[in-house]
């Protein structure tokens, strides 16, 4: 991503974010509330375009995991992974489903309906979808957001798999104890603007070492900016 | 397009409850509305005393007989009577609600009658004033049978009158009181009076009188010649010519009422479909994913008219089948129904995707829907005249912005013939009017 803007109106929503990342690597982008995470995220999905700037990867080529699932709860799991391989015109869609009904574990729900499923298994159907077209990156906003924490350290191992096998992972979490355990690298943002673009130690270093614990490195190092 | 159009109809199939709710209600309030504009208002209960005499109910009019139940059985056509005998018992069934009103004949009314005018008899009407609206129903119909009533009898009057100048005019036979006797007539007087003055004498003193009695029956026989019609005048001053203009002159109360229950199923199946599966994609957070590359924006609104259209169509086939059954319909037609069903469902379901869009939530996109199209149906049967000619031409633009009105008139069009263009080309833009409307609300749907 290279000097991406994101204007609404007056209101500067990103100023000039670029980063990169490599194959295989966790990226977490964390912030306050309004930094800018959902509209990065959303303009490299695609859902939205850029003011300014340049993404070198096009949307087709990442795959996408809204906030809360984005499937419906009407259709059943393997109806729901269906649908969606044949919208994204996947070459052999139910090759497509059963690969990923056997990667998420839920092949002996792929007949219920999304509606009857728990948050946790919802959540595994909706990172499902985003991973159909098997793309080389793939984005998640606030991933855990709505798990318990048995079903959070399951998802943090499905996406270090994931990872693991060359996939790039970015995602936004409000959590930053999760992203100093789960990223290889983190993105800071505040109002719109990228604070930080590197390790969760260089983080910890940047703010005096190791006489904080993580979280308040993170809030120090924002107090230090002005934020 | 076909993948989410056949997800949609998976989700559908799905919550049968929610599919009968938006197939029944519709179709039973259609049924209903259908089956109120096919049918006239119920005759009124009316109490009715006849209070003439058993043998009397004849009287003589010159030398014709005239019945007076031939004229109280135009009443009995409009109201449902209920035969009481005497007035109270008349006041009491109006009391008692039993009746709406009471309609009295009085004894004198024969005798009354039989003057030929000079005496005007008077018919009591007791009404229950408890509800006004009835009171006014019932009025208004006893005051119109009223008139017919006495449009018959001074008819009646009127040939009689007629067939008194007649034989004044033309001589003939007359029989009064049992006696035949041969009345001379003015033009065979006439004609005598000039035969003797062409046998008088030149110079005769008889001369001049009898010019004048001639004089005077020419002018008689030429002015009486004009009293049958002066007389018709009198008796009916007014004549009605009744000519009928728009599309729906010609067609039938029972087709317009089948066109009226079909539309409004339409509408409430495609209107309430498109609203909610629309704002169904964002509540379910769909649209996001949709959103980014997988199916456009217009591309999702297409699919959502056309899931609202087939629908609606389906519906709107399967009700017309269903009421050709027992109303008389021209089967021949059925494929300008389908054409007048598609653009029509098209329609609402333009103006759905736009409520949809707008409202972003199932529930609120249901309830403004619903809340939006009964009004705008009610209004589009408002005819005119019913209300003053500014309010008349507000609610004709009302009725031009929604597609209501369109395919009513396309349904109507295709049901008994007519022009069926015009209201097709208005759903056309309509549909791209709220098609474009929906594509906007977009932009703020995610």
């Amino acid at each position: 991503m290279q000097r991406v803007t994101k204007r609404y109106g007056e209101r500067l929503a990103l100023r000039e974010v670029s980063f990169e990342a490599t194959p295989g690597e966790r990226v977490a982008i964390i912030g306050p509330n309004g930094a800018g995470k959902t509209t990065l995220l959303s303009i490299l999905a695609g859902i939205q375009p850029a003011t300014s700037g340049n993404v070198s990867r096009l949307p087709r080529d990442i795959g996408w995991v809204p906030q809360h699932a984005a499937v419906y709860s009407k259709l059943s799991v393997a109806e729901n992974l269906r649908l969606f391989a044949r919208l994204e015109k996947v070459p052999d869609p139910n090759a497509a489903v059963e690969r990923m009904l056997d990667q998420t574990g839920l092949r002996d729900r792929a007949d219920d309906e999304l509606g009857k499923l728990s948050g946790g298994n919802r959540q595994r159907v909706n990172i499902a979808v985003g991973l159909l077209s098997d793309p080389p990156a793939l984005l998640l906003d606030e991933p855990s957001a709505s798990l318990d924490p048995r079903q959070r350290e399951r998802l943090w191992e499905f996406i270090a798999g994931l990872a693991g096998g060359g996939t790039t992972v970015l995602f936004s979490t409000h959590n930053v104890g999760e992203a100093d355990r789960y990223a290889d690298r983190l993105i800071v943002l505040a109002d719109g603007e990228l604070l930080f673009h590197g390790t969760p130690r260089e983080l910890e270093q940047a703010v005096g070492g190791d006489t904080y614990d993580f979280e308040g490195a993170f809030v120090r190092f924002l107090h230090e900016r002005g934020h | 397009m076909r993948w989410l159009m056949l997800k949609d109809l998976q989700i559908l199939r799905r919550s049968p409850l929610l599919v009968t709710l938006l197939v029944l209600y519709p179709v039973l309030i259609a049924l209903l509305i259908g089956y109120a504009l096919s049918r006239g208002p119920s005759k009124p209960k009316v109490a009715f005393l006849n209070e003439v005499p058993k043998g009397q109910g004849s009287f003589n009019l010159g030398a014709t007989k005239i019945n007076g139940r031939q004229y109280a059985g135009k009443f009995f056509s409009a109201i449902d009577p209920i035969v009481v005998h005497s007035r109270a018992e008349a006041l009491q069934k109006v009391r008692s609600g039993q009746a709406l009103a009471a309609l009295i004949i009085p004894a004198d009314i024969v005798q009354k009658l039989s003057t030929g005018g000079l005496e005007r008899p008077t018919l009591d009407v007791i009404y229950n004033a408890e509800n006004p609206l009835k009171r006014q129903f019932v009025e208004s119909t006893i005051q119109f049978q009223l008139a017919k009533a006495n449009q018959a009898l001074s008819g009646e009057f009127r040939k009689v009158a007629a067939q008194y100048i007649g034989l004044l005019l033309k001589g003939g036979k007359f029989d009064a009181f049992g006696t035949n006797f041969n009345v001379l007539g003015l033009q065979s007087a006439n004609a005598i009076l000039k035969g003797v003055r062409g046998s008088l004498p030149r110079g005769s003193p008889q001369g001049p009188a009898l010019d004048q009695v001639i004089r005077f029956a020419t002018l008689a026989i030429s002015n009486l010649d004009l009293s049958n019609q002066v007389l018709t005048s009198v008796s009916a001053p007014l004549a009605v010519r009744t000519t009928t203009i728009g599309a729906g002159g010609k067609q039938p109360l029972d087709t317009f009422a089948v066109a009226v229950a079909v539309t409004i199923s339409m509408m409430f199946v495609c209107v309430l479909l498109a609203a909610g599966m629309l704002a169904l994609e964002r509540e379910e957070n769909a649209f996001t994913r949709l959103a980014r590359g997988l199916v456009s924006r217009l591309g999702l609104v297409t699919e959502k008219i056309s899931l609202a259209a087939l629908c609606a169509t389906l519906v709107a086939l399967a009700m017309l089948i269903g009421i050709g059954i027992f109303v008389a319909v021209d089967w021949g037609r059925f494929p300008l129904w389908v054409v007048a069903a598609l653009f029509g469902a098209a329609g609402f379901g333009a103006l759905g995707v736009a409520i949809g869009g707008w409202a972003r939530e199932v529930r609120a996109a249901s309830l403004f829907a619903f809340l939006l199209s009964l009004p705008v149906a009610v209004l589009a049967l408002v005819p005119s005249g019913a209300t003053n000619q500014t309010l008349y031409d507000i609610i004709r633009v009302i009725s031009a912005i929604f597609p209501f009105r369109p395919a009513l008139d396309a349904m109507s069009a295709a049901l008994s013939g007519g022009g069926i263009g015009l209201p097709l080309l208005h759903l056309v833009i309509l549909v791209a009017a709220f098609g474009a409307l929906a594509r906007l609300s977009l932009r703020r749907f995610a």
